[in-house]
């Protein structure tokens, strides 16, 4: 390539690169920062001097009389956001592996209808659609309704702001990233490989165990990791469906910026966040390696 | 051929497959029936109305939040898109180092949980100063709209013969004609189909627009939110039910847009 082609190709992405570099890279190097300042005495944040407060309030608390004590407040909604990830990730590879192998065995037509019908509420609004869940699980909401109708239950079920409702809205909210990583894997399956284990004497469920589920394993764990880290940071499902206490870490960041004024810890909150995610994201890429050895 | 393709046909799977459809569908089903129910008490239906319907019109702070988030939308696409582009023409001959690094930055935004962007960029605005308005939201929905507007034109770019701009070159065109003569229709419906998709996630967007928007910047989602805080009304009802069906639509015509390319593409191959 030229010198000339180099410097075009260059000055063509440098807007992009460019902008990313303020509002996304600059912005998460601030918040690493501001997580190690202290808290200006009504909001805001002291300038100039680094202290590890912010993590330190994560695990102990300053009583009345500046004494330190082990403080489990925190790391209990942290246990609770790890459980709620944990079942809906486990929840969506339950239903959302099977869907993704029936579309499989779909004629193109069809599967791209199913497809096009798992995509739209993917792009809806979040928002709107865990409202929706408010209608149906409240105290004599449509669910109540209509399992009272049948004569199933009399009394109204009291699901709505549990942690069960947060766990039906993040299932809700993310089966689609399971179902779409999911179904892109299934559908490279050489058939000819599925059809040589049949051909060998395997049944459906021992191919599927040993050859299918195998070779999709990639698209398997990265829709659990896109399923996994978002529900960790999530907002919205707990908010609408957890009935607005800090339930999960995604609340306590935000309660940081509004109520609580504590923008170090809520800095450091999230950048734990932040501190899962490349976890995730390294183990995504070890297992990926590692099954791909295990194929070669 | 269709045997084998049956070979692993499961009861099993089709029931989860029709329970995860149903479970999908069910909430946005439930939410535009009770939106036309006439009963003040959301759940107890007592007949059809499109009352609550006239009510979302007739409110002028919802038709102000509309109009902000369609501004935002617009803004925000039209920035993205530019960039998204000259980024895609940018990659498309370069080398692998140069895709990768672009590539990893555009993914960012999609990786990092919303709520790390949203405190992010919050604390960017504060201290820089900028004061929370309607700059601030459009500055910060840029951010995930440019990912959004680049896949589908980087697709669309894949899918083409370099034979045609090369021609274009060899012909002395110069950049900026080869650009606009031949560069810019051929891309187009990538383009168009990236756009449609960064508009859609800018109209939709809930969290950062939260964080980032201030008093007179109320966009749609954050009003709505607003709304659900202070009570479940029939008009909420209306208004989520509206908001849907609109951006159903949207990515109806959006996907329809990329199949047609994508089937453009195949044939484009094949020839």
């Amino acid at each position: 390539m030229t010198t000339s082609a180099k410097r075009r190709n260059l000055a063509l992405t440098a807007p992009a690169m460019v902008y990313l570099a303020i509002f996304m890279i600059a912005p998460l190097l601030l918040m690493l920062y501001v997580s190690f300042l202290e808290r200006a005495q009504f909001g805001g944040v002291q300038w100039g001097t680094l202290t590890t407060v912010a993590y330190e309030k994560l695990v102990v608390e300053r009583d009345l009389l500046g004494q330190l004590a082990f403080n489990t407040d925190y790391l209990s909604i942290f246990a609770r956001s790890f459980k709620l990830a944990g079942i809906t990730t486990v929840l969506t590879l339950l239903v959302g592996v099977p869907t993704a192998l029936y579309m499989t065995t779909l004629s193109k037509r069809n599967a791209a209808i199913v497809l096009f019908l798992i995509t739209i509420p993917f792009w809806t609004n979040l928002l709107v659609r865990n409202f929706a869940w408010i209608l149906i699980l409240r105290n004599d909401g449509s669910l109540d309704w209509v399992l009272q109708t049948l004569g199933l239950t009399h009394e109204p079920l009291n699901i709505l702001y549990t942690p069960l409702a947060i766990g039906i809205g993040l299932t809700y909210s993310f089966l689609p990233y399971m179902i779409l990583p999911a179904y892109v894997a299934l559908e490279r399956i050489d058939r000819r490989l599925i059809e040589a284990a049949f051909d060998l004497g395997a049944d459906r469920w021992r191919t599927l165990r040993r050859v299918v589920l195998p070779l999709a394993m990639p698209g398997i764990i990265a829709g659990a990791v896109l399923v996994f880290v978002p529900c960790l940071g999530a907002y919205v499902s707990p908010e609408l469906l957890g009935g607005g206490k800090s339930l999960m870490i995604g609340n306590l960041v935000q309660a940081q910026f509004g109520e609580s004024r504590n923008w170090p810890f809520g800095a450091a909150l999230a950048l734990v966040l932040v501190l899962f995610l490349l976890l995730a994201l390294a183990s995504l890429a070890l297992l990926k390696r590692r099954s791909a050895l295990r194929l070669s | 051929m269709k045997a084998e393709h049956n070979l692993m046909v499961s009861p099993v799977n089709r029931v989860m497959a029709m329970l995860a459809l149903v479970f999908l569908y069910l909430p946005i089903v439930t939410l535009v029936v009770l939106s036309f129910n006439a009963n003040e008490v959301t759940t107890i239906w007592s007949g059809f109305s499109v009352q609550w319907y006239a009510d979302v019109v007739g409110n002028d702070a919802i038709m102000r939040a509309a109009r902000n988030s369609v501004i935002v939308a617009t803004v925000a696409t039209l920035l993205a898109s530019a960039a998204a582009t000259a980024a895609a023409l940018g990659v498309a001959r370069s080398t692998t180092a140069h895709r990768t690094s672009v590539e990893g930055l555009f993914s960012m935004p999609l990786l990092v949980p919303e709520i790390v962007t949203a405190v992010a960029l919050l604390l960017l605005f504060v201290i820089v100063g900028l004061p929370l308005g309607l700059t601030s939201v459009v500055l910060a929905h840029t951010v995930f709209c440019i990912p959004f507007a680049y896949y589908p034109i980087k697709s669309r770019l894949a899918g083409l013969d370099p034979a045609l701009i090369e021609a274009a070159s060899d012909l002395y065109a110069s950049p900026w004609r080869r650009f606009v003569r031949i560069e810019l229709p051929l891309l187009a419906p990538g383009i168009f189909a990236g756009a449609l998709l960064a508009f859609i996630s800018s109209l939709g967007d809930f969290v950062i627009s939260y964080f980032v928007s201030g008093p007179g910047s109320t966009t749609l989602p954050v009003y709505i939110f607003g709304m659900i805080r202070t009570g479940v009304t029939p008009e909420v009802n209306a208004l989520s039910a509206l908001f849907l069906l609109a951006s159903i639509a949207a990515i109806s015509i959006a996907f329809f847009v990329v199949r047609r390319l994508n089937e453009g593409n195949n044939a484009a191959g094949g020839a």
